[in-house]
């Protein structure tokens, strides 16, 4: 008991005398006269960088090896074996990140902040899956992209969906890219990694709701084939765009089509051009006309979709924290007495000034204001081109995949009675 | 069927986007590339920043969370009043668990000799809710203070702590130097 109250009298007077004095130790270090051995605090190494070039590598031999299966091998088997292993390594391995759907957000923030570097690898995760789509297809989707991979396996029972309803839900990932760009441009937040439905399986461990979305997205799956690439994927959007213009893609028949149409059900993705409808070419003449009305809303659509993300920006912007902040605090001053209020608390007591916060806050809200500006108007150019193609004929003889929205997972190849 | 001027010039265009796409690729990438690093980063907690609210322990993607309170031998003062391990107004100066600050008991207190006492962090015990944290930092030297662990920690793309963080004191740190270690810290920041 005697020790208690000489070291509480220690502890008081040295709490008040040292109190004033910063960076100095309160209670200086004792010298220990047992031969007492101080331990050092264990701090394991992060992963080394050799590992994350060989993540690299191995992502240069799956595309490789995918793009083969699909143009040259033309095997199934071979890519469901790929997607297998893509699963296993860039899924649960290294549980789903580094992944080059993500990489959109570290480039966007690279390229309007100066001060973020980005990594060597996380570029050339993104680049070289565009790269390789631009000239062999979207084979990234069908073997080296874990969250394609772990949906392509739970296919069962897709369902085909009219066109209409494809044409619409597909607007989806492109705001979903616009939004996950203006929010990494801005510094804000990455989204796509957060809101990523099947991260949480790879890594065994995610917040409730995520799990819920998650599993959600695997048993809506089943029927509805590959829901987040058709209907969400941001980076599809690029592939998408990449693999229009591929040099060589995937043909379902390896000779001529003898127009069997044994092919035409076998996509899950809805994802074959049947031969053009000779019913739909009568109306040739008013459609010429049609397609200069819609060419000539363009503008107007862009317009409109500028606007009204200008008009949103106030609204979205408070996902930064800092405009979120200078807000609370300017709207509802009393949150400086709210003792459970982290943010507002960690704030006062960092000895910033409100006239910093707010100077920063409108920095970033200005940058919100031209980012919807150009979201919007990126939005509203999509949909006068999704409307737009609505009414182009492209006459087709033969059924073959759509390249843009085709993922060469080779499944049509074994419907295809022409074998040489 | 190679002879038909509708099927060439279809081509042509196909050609042109394409090699115009590969040229935007080139420019995206090439202008990504002026600050481009070679080193790897991953995040880590400026201990001098933290302001122990305890969101390490709720935030991060990881249950437990990869953030551990980590003990800076040097510079620990050894008390028996222990402000990092002892709730305030203790009954008894003993390691009876409702005398513990720690809600998982990850603080281990050993006697060394009169009236030092040593407090070794169990790290399979540790959920990084920062308790002792405040304690130590309130009352006591600053010894004991948060980390992020690299052998859990996956080094998402963004940080879901550092979002959330209300002091920004979690930012990315070059991989060679992955710990801002309290005692080498505020030694690295005289020299």
């Amino acid at each position: 008991m005697k020790n208690w109250i000489k070291l509480t009298l220690i502890f008081t007077l040295l709490f008040y005398s040292l109190a004033g004095v910063a960076q100095q130790q309160r209670f200086p270090k004792p010298e220990f006269g047992t031969g007492y051995h101080q331990p050092t605090p264990v701090t394991p190494e992060p992963r080394a960088l050799v590992l994350e070039y060989s993540d690299v590598v191995i992502l240069l031999i799956v595309l490789s090896l995918a793009s083969w299966l699909a143009l040259r091998k033309r095997s199934r088997k071979g890519m469901l074996w790929l997607s297998v292993f893509t699963l296993l390594y860039f899924g649960f391995y290294r549980n789903g990140c580094i992944c080059a759907i993500g990489s959109v957000q570290n480039v966007a923030l690279t390229i309007f902040d100066p001060g973020y570097a980005i990594s060597i690898t996380t570029l050339l995760f993104f680049l070289l899956p565009l790269v390789f789509t631009l000239y062999f297809g979207r084979t990234f989707c069908a073997g080296a992209c874990p969250l394609g991979a772990i949906q392509d396996l739970l296919i069962i029972k897709p369902l085909s969906f009219p066109d209409w309803l494809r044409k619409t839900l597909g607007l989806l990932p492109y705001l979903y890219l616009s939004l996950a760009v203006l929010f990494a441009a801005t510094g804000t937040d990455f989204i796509i990694c957060r809101y990523d439905p099947f991260v949480g399986i790879f890594r065994m461990d995610a917040p409730f709701h995520m799990v819920i979305l998650g599993i959600a997205f695997l048993l809506m799956g089943m029927f509805v084939a590959r829901p987040y690439c058709r209907f969400l994927c941001p980076y599809g959007v690029l592939l998408n765009w990449m693999s229009r213009f591929s040099k060589w893609h995937l043909a379902i028949t390896p000779a001529a089509c003898i127009q069997c149409k044994l092919c035409s059900d076998s996509c899950p993705f809805d994802a074959i051009d049947y031969p053009t409808d000779e019913k739909q070419i009568k109306n040739r003449i008013w459609g010429v006309n049609r397609f200069l009305f819609y060419a000539l809303l363009i503008p107007i659509w862009i317009l409109v979709g500028g606007y009204t993300g200008s008009k949103a920006h106030t609204w979205i912007s408070k996902a930064n924290s800092k405009v979120y902040l200078a807000e609370l605090l300017i709207t509802k001053p009393e949150v400086r007495n709210d003792d459970k209020n982290l943010d507002v608390q960690a704030f006062l007591s960092s000895g910033k000034s409100m006239e910093t916060l707010v100077n920063e806050a409108s920095v970033i809200r200005h940058k919100f204001y031209i980012g919807c500006w150009i979201a919007g108007g990126f939005m509203g150019l999509v949909i006068g081109m999704t409307l737009l193609s609505q009414v182009i004929y492209r006459r087709k003889e033969d059924y073959q995949p759509d390249k843009g929205n085709c993922y060469s997972c080779v499944r049509c190849i074994s419907y295809c009675p022409v074998k040489k | 069927m190679e002879n038909n001027p509708k099927n060439s010039r279809r081509e042509f265009i196909r050609k042109g986007s394409r090699i115009s796409l590969l040229l935007t690729l080139g420019a995206v990438g090439g202008f990504s590339a002026r600050n481009i690093t070679h080193e790897k980063y991953v995040w880590q907690i400026d201990p001098f920043k933290c302001t122990q609210c305890g969101r390490c322990a709720t935030s991060c993607v990881m249950t437990p969370s990869a953030v551990k309170c980590l003990h800076a031998y040097d510079l620990c003062g050894y008390c028996d009043l222990c402000g990092g391990y002892l709730k305030p107004d203790p009954n008894k100066l003993s390691t009876a668990a409702e005398n513990q600050l720690c809600p998982t008991s990850a603080i281990q207190r050993k006697y060394i000799e009169e009236p030092y006492f040593e407090y070794v962090i169990n790290e399979d015990l540790c959920i990084g809710c920062a308790k002792c944290v405040k304690g130590c930092t309130s009352f006591g030297n600053g010894s004991l203070h948060l980390q992020i662990i690299h052998r859990i920690c996956l080094n998402c793309n963004e940080c879901s702590i550092a979002r959330l963080c209300p002091s920004d004191a979690i930012s990315r740190v070059r991989a060679s130097k992955p710990y801002l270690v309290k005692g080498s810290f505020t030694n690295d920041a005289k020299g």
